[in-house]
């Protein structure tokens, strides 16, 4: 498997970690309503088709990425940085 | 009054398998880079200013004269061969990297054979020219590539100096035994 | 019998090798196969459950029977198949699954038994009683049953493994993959152009006939000739693509050296290479297919592709006398060759009613092999012609029943095959699950024709080049044989003895129909319930022709039943080669600190800490246990002073106006007022409330930060760090790199710690400029290093950090200074003792279970602003009172060790499950206190204070009593640390 890295180009999975799903980033607001945390820290969806999911390029250049794919057919659909989708 | 002297990781390890040649390379200054969110633009200035270099893109390397400039990782890079200005860090992280990372040399034809023993990244020629630096894996060891006309240059974490070595070793005698 | 004049062997080397201890020769070119062939050994191995005598069938990668083992101790591998080892000087080979002998072997007796061991027969027979399954049953049907054995050993081969990268990868080189090969390489494309044999070539190095306008092996050699004139074409032999997976992934896996007699000691066995191809055209031919009738598994009972490979390409004749029975006119190809070769045919059985006219061999027409003789070898066979049934005596009989296109890689994503009714086989499927960027051309694409498979690699490749917009380069197309001759479908020859259709499961015609008749009626469940199609060859040669007979019993057409669906591997591949250098060393990057050589000439045991190694402990002279040293080393800081590398702890340095807010974010207590020159402990927490990890933080100058971490869980606090700033605070003015490897650093802790610092450092300090929790700029002979007072050992102590390149000269002047002062080294176990004596915290206690509340630091959690964790860490759970809370153990039996890892009851409690209140975490003797001490969780342990309670531990048999206390056990008001 291979990822497309939106700094350094397509790399080999072992570069990779992955995190789970991208809700990640949807951080509650600090004076959230604890069901809010609830959903944030445990609950998630396990779709058999497109995911957006939060993976770590460790082994490369260090960026988080927001990794678009489909579960199904392992095609990746996009990449980002995620601290670009965080509103850098 | 004390005196500390000074030792590399590897003491100045030279060796030759088949074709390629592996060697442990002088240390020099290292600075790491890092300009902070916004501040790119204005380090990319003060480096011109100071360097004659502008901020690398993704996996460039830069020179000017002795002074390089190698892209690093996402927002960062390796200043070599000069300390750092001050107006540095006016934009940016600016910290010393000169001992945590070792930088070895393999040189010889069968270079890229040797690193694709190792490396999941294409490090012939036509896919890694010169001029090019990548963040990859080096067997399980985190490393710097940065290819050279003749040779490729291979930094690693100093702890881990003597692991990368040893590895890549192994991978010379394997090619050279291929013949 | 070796032919004089034909092959593409060296008839003028002899190799010799030994098969089951019996010293025969053979050349180079030679298979182990074609070798036993040319010394007239037909028997080459017994079936998996009936032990029934069995020959080599076919010429290639597919051989279900010919299956060896080659080597000898350590080195033996078997299941190697005959036919794809090449010979070697002094390779030594035994055949398997026999006993006492080849040739007399015991469980055939199990043949005897055939009636009682039919499909299923495990799950029927062995039923009851239930305790005879593991003691019983599955011990004798695995000595019984199975193929090669396996060796104990570790294997001593050297494993490799290795990247690849290319425009097109082409699988096969045949004639489709030598001609997509070139047109692709002349065009400029990278290419990679593998081929599990020995040699380029595929079919035809095994046939006569003419490419080009020469004879086809010509045409290949000079084929090749160009190839490897290309630099940009990587023609890689003896390699078969074991699996296609995602982003244009392959799998292959290379014989390197195990074709060599005594290879360099450095030269690989075998390696598995990861190609990644922008395209690949998969060019991996096709493989005849047998046909079930009576005792078709004898040894002589051939494929007639593989009679032809072996008179063509080894220069061997399988037989003196030979029959063909074949569907096809490849029968007409091999008698032609057979004869070319002076080989006796004694007739073509051809099933089909109109035999081709012209023939000048004996032909049955409408005729079928209805059986055979021969106890260790085919002596004769039945045919049924015309309604009567004749014997024919004769020692071989090729067999060919028709192609299935080699299409396995093109299901590795999911992609089912589809059934061809005019060519009666399975073509790759087209459907979505297809893998991208793979096509299929030539046979593995259902053409079978030799210049329909030229056309078809051309015509690869020019889709290829196209995609990848490289310019194509006009390449002539070669003339060849355009007629692949028309197939009749026959699957199997009715009868009532036993036919066999997967010959390495031993699994007949009966097996299959008895699977649909019990109602296992899908290819899945037949699959599964016959074995059919599992082992070694996965089908390779059975597929079609179980599914057809499947089909036949539950009166449905092939196109209804269809075809499993192929996973990777396509052919075995040796778990040493997918796991090529991570035994020993390899597993894992070993760090090492710059007083590693001089702890090791201390004689000083070293340990693993993460990925690094510290030293456990500096022996004395006189010392004989690692107790005494440890006791002496605590004593020593206690009293004097120690000294320890503690360079392995994360370094991370941060830089930046928005340090302060970004260390709030990641640390549950305060840092902003953090003021420069003085350190801070700190505890991180996991969003979910729990701890993660803990350390001290210093702020050398305004913007200027040093944190710490453990050195287990600095590579985890990183990552998390990267993802608090990239994810949460992007805008931050903060960037932070780990500079652990930067700097070499190390403890002086002791009451005379100071005195030792004095005789190093430029300038002299003081408890003005270094106070506790104090740090700064110091310099040790001109060279600028960082002093932090921190403690982990709860005496006055400082940690005093150099660039790396002087750790090694500081260390030595650390250690001798320390000694001029009744001091020392000391390693991990006292280090280890030390901090339990203070109830200072590691990974046994900081170990992902645990929360602040739990640790006692609840009030360390700063309400004033928000941080990673504190949401979650508020939930009522996490602060319950009944939560197991960190408390001190003391024996009441000061004699008594605690074991750690031992758990806590009641003292008048059972010492079961369910009254189970706690678990020690760490212990150690404390010379200190002259007493076994431990740090453990126990429910609701604050409010236990004093309380007795039982420690036990079933593993090691100790049931003991002991006192609850705080967990502080030696200075608990910090004055030593204060100075």
């Amino acid at each position: 498997m291979l990822i497309p890295c939106p700094l350094c180009g397509a790399r080999d999975l072992r570069e990779f970690t992955v995190k789970g799903s991208a809700l990640t980033l949807d951080r509650p607001a600090a004076d959230a309503m604890p069901e809010d945390w609830h959903g944030y820290l445990h609950l998630r969806d396990n779709p058999a088709g497109p995911s957006r999911e939060l993976w770590w390029h460790g082994a490369g250049c260090g960026a988080w990425l927001v990794v678009q794919r489909n579960t199904v057919t392992h095609e990746i659909l996009s990449v980002t940085l995620a601290e670009q989708e965080a509103g850098a | 009054m004390v005196r500390l002297l000074e030792e590399t990781p590897l003491s100045g390890l030279d060796v030759v398998h088949g074709a390629v040649r592996l060697r442990e390379m002088p240390s020099i200054t290292r600075t790491w880079l890092a300009p902070y969110p916004g501040h790119e633009r204005a380090m990319s200035h003060a480096l011109k200013v100071a360097m004659g270099l502008s901020w690398p893109a993704p996996g460039e390397a830069l020179e000017a004269g002795s002074v390089r400039l190698l892209w690093a990782g996402r927002a960062q890079a390796w200043l070599l061969g000069a300390e750092p200005a001050r107006a540095f860090s006016a934009h940016g992280a600016v910290i010393d990297q000169t001992e945590g990372w070792v930088e070895l040399e393999l040189s010889g034809a069968g270079r890229a054979d040797v690193l694709a023993r190792l490396t999941p990244l294409d490090m012939a020629a036509a896919g890694f020219p010169e001029g090019r630096t990548a963040r990859s894996l080096l067997g399980h060891v985190s490393a710097l590539f940065a290819a050279g006309s003749e040779a490729m240059e291979i930094h690693v974490m100093r702890s881990m100096a003597h692991t990368a070595a040893s590895d890549i070793e192994d991978a010379m005698r394997s090619v050279a035994a291929r013949g | 019998m070796r032919l004089c004049d034909r092959g593409r062997i060296n008839r003028s080397i002899s190799l010799p090798f030994t098969f089951d201890g019996q010293l025969l020769t053979g050349h180079p070119g030679d298979t182990l196969a074609s070798a036993l062939l040319a010394n007239g050994i037909r028997l080459m191995g017994r079936s998996f459950k009936y032990h029934r005598p069995r020959g080599v069938m076919t010429a290639g990668a597919e051989e279900p029977n010919a299956l060896v083992e080659v080597g000898l101790g350590a080195a033996m591998v078997s299941n190697v198949r005959a036919t794809v080892q090449e010979l070697y000087e002094g390779l030594e080979a035994r055949s398997q699954n026999r006993w006492p002998s080849l040739r007399v072997d015991a469980l055939a007796l199990n043949d005897l038994l055939s009636p009682f061991l039919g499909a299923g027969f495990y799950y029927k027979t062995f039923m009851w009683p239930q305790s005879f399954w593991e003691r019983v049953y599955e011990p004798m049907i695995r000595r019984a049953a199975g193929l090669g054995s396996l060796v104990a050993d570790a294997d001593p081969a050297r494993h490799e493994k290795a990247f690849a990268w290319c425009d097109l990868l082409v699988t096969g080189a045949g004639p489709t993959g030598l001609m997509a090969a070139l047109a692709a390489g002349e065009a400029g494309a990278e290419v990679i152009l593998a081929d599990e044999s020995s040699e380029p070539g595929g079919r035809l190095l095994s046939e006569v006939e003419d490419v080009g306008g020469m004879p086809a092996t010509d045409w290949v050699d000079t084929c090749v000739a160009r190839l490897r004139a290309m630099p940009n074409v990587r023609l890689m032999t003896r390699t078969v693509v074991t699996g296609a997976y995602d982003g244009g992934v392959y799998g292959a896996f290379e014989r390197v050296g195990d074709h060599l007699s005594g290879p360099h000691a450095d030269l690989p066995t075998d390696c598995f290479w990861r190609i990644t191809a922008r395209r690949a055209v998969l060019a991996t031919g096709a493989i005849e297919r047998p046909i079930a009738f009576a005792d078709n598994d004898r040894p002589g009972v051939m494929m007639a592709s593989a009679v032809r490979s072996y008179l063509n390409r080894y220069g061997v004749s399988p037989g003196k006398r030979v029959a063909l029975f074949a569907t096809n006119d490849d029968a007409y190809r091999t008698a032609r060759d057979l004869r070319g070769a002076g080989v006796e045919v004694a007739a073509i059985i051809d099933p089909r009613d109109a035999a081709p006219a012209g023939a000048e061999f004996p032909v049955f027409s409408d005729a079928q092999v209805v059986g055979t003789g021969g106890r260790l070898g085919l002596r004769h066979i039945h045919v049924r012609t015309a309604g009567k049934t004749r014997r024919i005596p004769l020692d071989t009989l090729a067999v060919s029943g028709g192609w299935n296109p080699s299409l396995h890689l093109t299901s590795h994503m999911g992609a089912r095959p589809q059934w061809r009714g005019d060519i009666h086989a399975f073509v790759p499927g087209n459907g979505s699950a297809g893998v991208p960027g793979l096509s299929a051309a030539g046979a593995a694409n259902g053409v079978f024709d030799t210049a329909g498979c030229l056309a078809e690699g051309l015509r690869a490749a020019r889709t290829v080049l196209e995609d990848l917009g490289i310019p194509a380069i006009a390449v002539d197309l070669p003339e060849a044989e355009q007629d692949a001759g028309r197939t009749a479908p026959l699957w199997l020859v009715p009868g009532k003895r036993r036919a066999w259709v997967d010959f390495q499961n031993d699994v007949t015609a009966k097996d299959v129909k008895m699977a649909g008749q019990e109602g296992f009626d899908s290819v899945e469940y037949m699959k599964r319930y016959t074995t059919q199609g599992m082992a070694p060859d996965q089908g390779k040669n059975s597929n079609v022709n179980a599914l057809a007979i499947l089909a036949d019993a539950t009166g449905r057409s092939i196109e209804q039943t269809g075809t499993t669906i192929y996973r990777p591997p396509y052919s075995p591949v040796p778990i040493g080669a997918l796991g090529a250098g991570a035994q020993g060393k390899g597993f894992a990057p070993e760090r090492f600190t710059t007083s590693h050589s001089a702890s090791v000439a201390r004689g000083a045991p070293m340990i693993e800490a993460g990925l690094w190694y510290r030293p456990s402990y500096f022996p004395a002279p006189g010392e004989t246990t690692w107790r005494q040293a440890c006791d002496r080393e605590v004593t020593m800081v206690r009293s004097a002073v120690g000294v320890c590398d503690v360079s392995t702890l994360g370094k991370i340095e941060l830089f930046g106006p928005d340090t302060g807010a970004f260390l709030d974010m990641v640390y549950a207590n305060r840092f902003a007022t953090l003021k420069p020159g003085k350190a801070r402990y700190g505890i991180m927490l996991r969003e979910d409330g729990h701890v993660m990890d803990d350390g001290t933080t210093a702020r050398l100058s305004e913007d200027h930060w040093v944190m710490t971490t453990t050195t287990a869980a600095a590579g985890e606090v990183m990552a998390h760090l990267e993802m608090v700033q990239q994810c949460f605070m992007p805008q931050a003015q903060v960037r932070f790199t780990s500079t652990t490897d930067a700097w070499a650093q190390f403890a002086i802790a002791g009451p005379r710690s100071r005195e030792v610092l004095d005789t190093l450092l430029d300038h002299r300090i003081d408890a003005e400029t270094f106070p506790f929790m104090g740090c700064g700029a110091v310099r040790v002979n001109g060279i600028d290093a960082r002093l932090f007072r921190i403690s982990f050992s709860g005496e006055q102590a400082y940690e005093l950090a150099v660039p790396t390149r002087f750790g090694t000269s500081l260390w030595r002047l650390l250690v001798a200074q320390a000694e001029g002062f009744g001091g020392g080294p000391y390693g991990m176990e006292a280090l280890n003792v030390l901090r339990i004596e203070k109830g200072f915290l590691t990974h046994a206690e900081l170990h992902g279970r645990t929360t602040a509340f739990d640790l006692g630091m609840q009030g360390i959690l700063s309400s004033k602003k928000e941080f990673i964790g504190r949401a979650a860490a508020a939930r009522p759970g996490l602060v319950d009172p009944d939560r197991e809370q960190l408390v001190g153990l003391r024996p009441v039996d000061r004699e008594i060790a605690i074991p750690a890892g031992a758990h806590l009851f009641g003292h008048d409690a059972d010492p079961v499950r369910v009254n189970d209140e706690g678990y020690v975490t760490s212990s150690g003797y404390s010379p200190t206190l002259g007493r076994y001490i431990g740090l453990g969780f126990l429910r609701n342990g604050r409010g236990r204070h004093g309380e007795v309670i039982k420690l036990v531990d079933h593993l090691r048999d100790v049931y003991e009593f002991c006192m609850v206390c705080d967990p502080v056990f030696f200075d608990p008001d910090g004055g030593r640390a204060r100075g």
